[in-house]
């Protein structure tokens, strides 16, 4: 055994075989399951589908297709606008629960904090699913209103359009907006606010001028949270969205199913990482402004 | 407590219940007596639960995905521990870029976590199958495990793995009798939430399952029959209950490390 061996000599801080043996599960998993399956990606893009795995050639022509063909802009497009509604959505109604979690909630905020997290650890698709029952013709929504007679006939105007993806969304991804915000809230030095108004400033100067700017990085963190998955979801649209709320997410199954052309699929989802390199190299820009501020 | 705190009070109580009510949906629709999902309710049931149970392709599901959700916590949590330790101990740039490509996937879309997979596993002769979910929830769990145990390893205080190597214990040894004891509330936790993950994990999996469904793709296959609605309502119900109570779990453990550990942090 090696641990006899080096227990023998105190100055030998890592053995080789103990920094191998520790290195290998995330090297495995990082180099092969991520790095090189998103290369794999990268490379199918520039094949020409020939219906075997790896296609054929190489070419341009997916991303000629992307960039030619408008309805690639109009689902890119909606799915950028869908997402960022979701996260403006989720990251503006979560805002005021971190500031309680963070400054208000005294002894409850444990209890608090487990309350706000739990939803979702419950299925995310029966989540989604709710939202149908709710907003169905025979749905929730429908039958309460007509119940209570703001409405005589159950509408259609609810389920497939969307508007409902954004609220689904916004529900299913709230959790995730909240914790980051509540973290930078909560690691900003009290002394801080407390100066603010030994100097005279008022509770809503000192929050915009000391508090908000300094949970920015935590705002910024919430917002790429919930836009990173949103922009990417299929199951939403499918379940609740309709065929006018397609995003690329469907696309881009649709090319890994019932199309049969991953390598234009490839195409589609490199499309979308640079989309989202585009906004993560925004956020982290502006995460930069306020951090000099702070 | 001020005004503007008791306001927010009011708004927080209002989210809650915004955040819960589609939710609670779900068990109330479990327990109603009618195939439709809507008001007015037609009468207590137990009939979609008496269902459940003798349900072959359920419970072939469920077992599935209780065997996937464990083995992929497993690696996960292994994973977690390791590239953690690594990245705060082993003072080596390839541990920091591992442990920076390890959190990476939270940056990935699902789908195309879903879809680099499937080329990959087609690659290398695996297809979909078993274990290529497997790979697919340790990827999407990694993140979770390695933020969780990071933090975990960084609040233990430098002085307690120094003292042991000073002492004369391999760096094995402190790993192993130092450092693992001390964050074992993180490793339970970590695990039961990518146990969770996995569980109820549907975008990757599409991509990658065989011809062996696990619960959500079961789920979702029968959300296209309004007949069997109130039976996924149930099972919904089942998989909350449960979820709540390992979920409640992981946060009690986790909370008692934290307790245990506090005043020696500082």
């Amino acid at each position: 055994m090696s641990t006899i061996v080096a227990a023998q000599v105190p100055e030998v801080r890592s053995s080789s075989g103990f920094r191998i043996g520790m290195l290998l599960p995330g090297a495995l998993v990082t180099f092969l399951l991520i790095l090189f399956a998103l290369a794999l990606v990268i490379f199918l893009a520039f094949r020409a589908n020939d219906g075997s795995l790896l296609g054929a050639g190489f070419t341009v022509a997916n991303f000629i297709t992307v960039v030619s063909d408008p309805l690639y802009w109009t689902v890119t497009l909606r799915s950028l606008v869908i997402a960022g509604l979701v996260t403006f959505a989720t990251v503006v109604t979560a805002y005021p629960v971190a500031y309680y979690l963070a400054f208000h909630a005294g002894r409850r905020r444990s209890l608090l904090l487990f309350l706000v997290t739990l939803p979702f650890w419950t299925s995310y698709l029966l989540r989604v699913f709710a939202w149908k029952i709710v907003l169905a013709y025979n749905g929730v929504l429908n039958s309460a209103l007509i119940e209570s007679g703001v409405w005589s006939e159950p509408t259609l105007a609810f389920l497939n359009t969307p508007a409902a993806v954004v609220v689904t969304l916004a529900h299913a991804y709230a959790p995730f907006a909240i914790l980051p915000i509540y973290v930078a809230l909560d690691t900003i030095p009290k002394s801080l606010i407390e100066a603010a108004s030994d100097l005279g400033a008022r509770p809503f100067t000192s929050f915009r001028r000391v508090v908000l700017p300094n949970s920015m990085p935590g705002v910024l963190a919430a917002a790429l949270v919930v836009f990173v998955p949103t922009v990417g979801d299929y199951v939403t649209p499918a379940l609740v969205g309709g065929p006018a709320s397609t995003m690329i997410g469907t696309l881009i199954q649709a090319q890994f199913g019932k199309a049969n052309d991953w390598p234009f699929g490839a195409a589609l989802s490199v499309a979308v990482m640079l989309v989202i390199l585009c906004v993560v190299l925004v956020a982290r820009a502006t995460d930069r402004r306020f951090g000099s501020r702070a | 407590m001020d005004e503007g705190g008791r306001w927010l009070g009011i708004y927080v109580i209002a989210y809650l219940i915004f955040l819960y009510l589609p939710v609670l949906l779900i068990p109330l629709f479990s327990i109603n007596d009618s195939i439709q999902a809507a008001f007015p309710l037609q009468g207590f049931t137990l009939q979609w639960y008496a269902t459940l149970l003798g349900n072959s392709a359920l419970s072939s599901a469920l077992l599935n995905s209780l065997v996937i959700g464990a083995i992929a916590a497993t690696g996960a949590t292994l994973c977690g521990i390791t590239v953690s330790y690594m990245d705060l101990y082993g003072r080596s740039p390839l541990s920091a870029t591992i442990s920076a490509i390890a959190r990476l996937p939270i940056l990935i879309p699902g789908v195309i976590v879903g879809i680099s997979l499937l080329i990959l596993v087609n690659l290398i002769g695996l297809g979909p199958s078993r274990i290529a979910i497997v790979l697919g929830h340790i990827l999407v769990a990694l993140p979770t495990t390695v933020v969780i145990m990071r933090s975990r390893f960084a609040a233990i205080p430098k002085t307690i793995p120094e003292a042991a190597l000073d002492l004369g214990a391999s760096d094995w040894t402190t790993f192993r009798r130092v450092m693992l004891p001390l964050s074992l509330p993180a490793i339970i936790s970590a695990f039961m939430l990518a146990f969770l993950i996995s569980f109820d994990e549907f975008i990757v999996v599409f991509f990658l399952a065989g011809t062996e469904p696990t619960l959500p793709l079961y789920i979702w296959s029968q959300l296209r029959f309004p007949k069997s609605l109130p039976t996924v309502m149930a099972l919904g119900t089942s998989i909350l209950a449960v979820s709540f109570v390992i979920a409640g779990t992981a946060e009690l453990v986790r909370h008692r490390g934290l307790g245990a550990t506090r005043p020696s942090a500082k």
